[in-house]
Formats: structure tokens, C-alpha cells, sequence
């Protein structure tokens, strides 16, 4: 717990201000790293050291973004991809917590499964791309089911072996209270798992998008997969360019959420 | 005397794929009630499986078991306090009475008038981390008290503490079992501990575990822990105790080879 602020010594507001000094010092080179490489980029298609036709530059890449939003394309693409992967994320998270409580609760079906759940985790998913497309459809579904595929069972994986490794002795202690399984599940084995439950999370915002955007470049007709693998037949690195830089940034800020999730529940 | 619980020819194997291990063999024990009855033995002699046993949480290869108190009023203290982190002090002594469903007002300020009168009442609303070991420890009494058993059973309850916050902490847990009335079995490797705190104390053999000999503290009751441990019979009730626990030991050894 922190001490509510009383009045600080002189030395230790040295020390703070010491401490955000540096805090600040590393935030501006972030900032200037990011800033000099798209400069550097820039200036090297300008003076044709690099052929832009292939590597582009951030100011093609600029009005290639300001042409698909003026038309309206650009949110149609984002909002799909962003969608497709939002669902494959939740979805995936939960589906995978609801294994992980069954296999946990009925210790049989644990033993009997372990290996299927091993190899199924080994199996590389894009190779279920064909039978996903005939089975559910070339379009959206295809695409979740992909995401999903893709996270859920190292979810189930990661979680299982958190409940597993609770203290055996907690566990005694429940059992000394006389409580029930589905007691000792909710009062001692979820809360006590919620750090790596969380982590489970922050891994799966990853496979989520890695799923969705395998997915769009196996069947879609929007999204920012589709745009990528379009850019690329068309030759249009611009759009590429500007699609994945779209891309990292709505990654980027889904990790940021959970990591707000991360930090409300966690106090 | 009225008995509390009583084992006959109680003896336990537990069985792994590697083989069976022979953990208690023929055991003999009575407990009375409102007495602090201690059980002392070498390290691996199987207290634990005996205390599981007496709890009704392990049912024994053989033997029988006959208590006066149904398994539902007897209270267990583990070894650690396994306070859980993501509760309150108050929610963790509270713990009980939620898992039973018996979480009444009347209940709920019995434990809390526990903590109160344990000098814990700052700290309900505290997290356990918050806490030194003793009192982390004294909190996880007080857990298993809030169930008001009649029979407590702990299994070396103080053996995570240092040195100094032991002999205080095991001070207090006699205090409160003492002022509660209720009885005890304290299973422990410390001698000392064991005459400091209990009525009588049962000295076991090393694997397969029977009872060797029970000793009656010939030190008055009434005394607190620190001021038997000064007792004059003390230091000659210890030697005798550790004699007994010492021979185990050799016949182990000469057993090994």
C-alpha cells in the first residue's frame, strides 16, 4: 500500500524528481526512435536510395490512407478485421476457461484427453484452413473460427496447468472446511489463478490477430488481411504498408485494454 | 473424564505405484475432553496421516475411530496460515462459515469479536500481506475457531515462525484455546513446545508409527508456556521425553542397515 502523501524531505524530492527525469528521458527516445525511422525511410525514397515502387515511403503510405478514408473503405475494413478478431478473442478466452474448469473438475476426462489435447496443440491450425472454408463457409465465420482454433487451446493449456499447480496444502485446508468442489473452484482455485488468467489473455490478443488475419488472407473480401494480400497482388506496397502500420496500431491498443482490465481487477 | 475421540488398532498404508509405505501401525490413543494433548515424534513418523485420520479426512486402512463430536466440530490448523492473499483479514476468519453456509450475524460477530480480543481488530479490513507471520498465524486460529469446534487440531502450527515470534504466538494459541475451552491436539517435532503447552504428550516411533509411551506433564496447570518453560521439572521432563525419542532414533538407524 502507498503512503498518502505527507511532507517529503528534501532529499526524497530530489530522488522524485531524479526518478521522473528519467521516466521522461526514456518516453522522448521512444518517441524519437519511432519519429527517426519513418524520417530516415522517407528521406532515403526521396533521394532514391531505396526504390519506393518496393519499399514505398511513410508519405505514400500517408495518401494511400487518406484515399481509403475519404471513400469510407477504410473503417468498412478495419471495423471487419476488428470485429472478426474481437469475437475470435472473447470467444477463444472464454470457451478455453470453460475447458480448462471441466477438465479440472472431472479428473478422468483430464488423464483421458491430455494426449489429444497435446498433439491438437502441436497441429500447426492454418493447416485446417481448407476443411474450416468447406465446412463453415468462405466469410466471416471461417475467419472467427480460425482466430479461435488458434488460441483456444493453448488457453486451455495455460490455464489447466495454473489450476493444477495450486498449493496442494490450500487445497487441504479447504478440504478441512469440509468444502465441496465447485467451493474450492470459485473460492480458492479462480481467484488464486486470476494473474494467469490474465496472462492467458495478453497471449491471446496476439493469436486473435494472428488467427483473423490468416483467415482473411485465406477467404475474405474486406478487412485489413485482405487489403494486405491485395496491396501485394497489385503491387501496391503503399497500401500494404499503410494496412500494417493500421494493423500494429489496433493491436497495440487491444493489448493497452487488456492491460486496463489487467490493472482494475488485480487492485 | 469425558472422551473426546479414542482410536483402536488404527493403521494406515498409503499406496503408491512404486510401492505401499506402512505409515501408522496398531495404534492406540485416547483423547479427553477439555485437555491439550500433544503428539511428539520423529520427522516422517506419519502426524500428519494421524491427525488427517482423527479429522475424518483420511479414513484408515484399518482400525477404528470413535468420536464423541461429529467431524464437523473438529477444527484443523495447518502448518502455514494459507491466508489468502485476494481476501480481507475479516473475509479470510469468515472463510468457514461461508464454505459450511452457516454464516449467520451471530456467527460472523463471534469471529469477529475473536479478532478483537486477539488485538487484531485494526487489521480486519487489511490484507494479509499487511501482516507479520504471527499474527498471520493467529488470524488462521482464529479462522479455524469461527466454526467453534470442539476439538482443535494442530499440526505443527508454529514450526513456520522464527524463534522469538513462536514462543509468543504459541503463548497466545494456548491462551485463546485455554480461555475458549476447547481441546486440543498439537502434533509437533519440538519437544519443548510440546511440555510448554500440553496436558500430556504421546511420544511416537519412527515409521511405522506407534505410540511408545504417554507422559503426563507432572508441571501444575494453569501456568503459562513461558513460565513451564522455567519450571524445575521442565528441564528433567524433556530429558525424559527426548530419551524416549532419541531411542526411536538409533533403533531407525540400526534398522536402515
Amino acid at each position: 500500500m502507498k503512503k498518502k502523501s505527507q511532507e517529503i524531505s528534501e532529499e526524497h524530492f530530489r530522488y522524485l524528481k531524479k526518478q521522473r527525469g528519467k521516466t521522461a528521458f526514456v518516453v522522448v527516445m521512444q518517441v524519437f526512435l519511432l519519429v527517426q525511422f519513418f524520417l530516415v525511410w522517407e528521406l532515403l525514397a526521396k533521394y532514391e536510395i531505396i526504390d519506393s515502387f518496393i519499399f514505398s515511403a511513410p508519405s505514400k503510405m500517408w495518401s494511400s490512407f487518406l484515399a481509403l478514408a475519404k471513400d469510407g473503405v477504410l473503417w468498412r475494413h478495419v471495423s471487419a478485421t476488428l470485429i472478426e478478431t474481437v469475437v475470435g478473442f472473447v470467444s477463444a478466452t472464454l470457451i478455453g476457461l470453460v475447458v480448462a474448469v471441466v477438465l479440472w473438475s472431472i479428473e478422468p476426462l483430464r488423464l483421458i484427453l491430455e494426449p489429444y489435447i497435446v498433439v491438437l496443440n502441436a497441429l500447426p491450425k492454418i493447416a485446417l484452413g481448407p476443411i474450416i472454408i468447406i465446412w463453415v463457409g468462405a466469410g466471416k465465420g471461417a475467419i472467427i473460427v480460425m482466430a479461435i482454433l488458434i488460441s483456444v487451446i493453448i488457453t486451455v493449456i495455460n490455464i489447466l496447468n495454473g489450476f493444477l499447480s495450486v498449493d496442494k496444502d490450500k487445497i487441504l485446508l479447504m478440504k478441512t472446511l469440509s468444502a465441496t468442489r465447485a467451493q474450492t473452484l470459485f473460492k480458492l482455485v479462480l481467484p488464486s489463478n486470476l494473474s494467469n488468467i490474465i496472462a492467458a489473455l495478453k497471449v491471446n490478443v496476439g493469436m486473435a490477430w494472428v488467427g483473423t488475419i490468416m483467415g482473411e488472407y485465406l477467404v475474405s473480401r474486406e478487412g485489413l488481411g485482405y487489403l494486405i494480400v491485395y496491396g501485394g497482388q497489385v503491387f501496391n506496397l503503399s497500401l500494404v504498408m499503410c494496412s500494417t502500420v493500421i494493423l500494429t496500431v489496433l493491436a497495440a491498443l487491444m493489448y493497452f485494454c487488456v492491460l486496463i482490465v489487467e490493472k482494475a481487477v488485480s487492485r | 473424564m469425558k472422551e473426546v475421540l479414542r482410536l483402536e488398532k488404527v493403521s494406515h498404508r498409503y499406496h503408491s505405484k512404486s510401492g505401499e509405505t506402512e505409515a501408522i501401525r496398531s495404534m492406540d490413543l485416547s483423547v479427553n475432553e477439555g485437555e491439550f494433548f500433544g503428539i511428539v515424534g520423529p520427522s516422517g513418523s506419519g502426524k500428519t496421516t494421524l491427525l488427517s485420520i482423527l479429522s475424518g479426512i483420511l479414513t484408515p486402512s484399518s482400525g477404528s475411530v470413535k468420536r464423541s463430536i461429529s467431524p464437523s466440530e473438529i477444527g484443523y490448523m495447518l502448518q502455514r496460515d494459507h491466508l489468502f492473499e485476494w481476501r480481507t483479514i475479516e473475509d479470510n476468519v469468515l472463510l468457514g462459515l461461508e464454505i459450511r453456509k452457516i454464516k449467520t450475524k451471530e456467527r460472523v460477530e463471534y469471529a469477529l469479536d475473536l479478532l478483537k480480543k486477539y488485538s487484531l481488530g485494526d487489521f480486519v479490513k487489511k490484507r494479509p500481506s499487511e501482516l507479520s507471520g504471527g499474527m498471520r498465524q493467529r488470524v488462521a486460529l482464529i479462522r479455524t475457531l469461527a466454526l467453534r469446534p470442539k476439538l482443535v487440531l494442530l499440526d505443527e502450527p508454529f514450526s513456520a515462525l522464527d524463534f522469538q515470534t513462536r514462543l509468543n504466538v504459541a503463548e497466545d494459541v494456548r491462551k485463546i484455546i485455554a480461555e475458549e475451552g476447547v481441546t486440543a491436539i498439537l502434533v509437533t517435532h519440538d519437544i519443548s513446545e510440546a511440555i510448554a503447552l500440553c496436558d500430556r504428550i504421546a511420544v511416537l516411533s519412527a515409521r511405522p508409527a506407534t505410540v511408545k509411551r504417554i507422559f503426563d506433564n507432572t508441571i501444575e496447570k494453569g501456568l503459562s508456556s513461558i513460565e513451564r518453560r522455567e519450571h524445575p521439572l521442565f528441564a528433567s521432563l524433556f530429558k525424559e521425553v527426548w530419551k524416549e525419542l532419541e531411542f526411536t532414533d538409533e533403533k531407525e538407524k540400526s534398522g536402515d542397515q
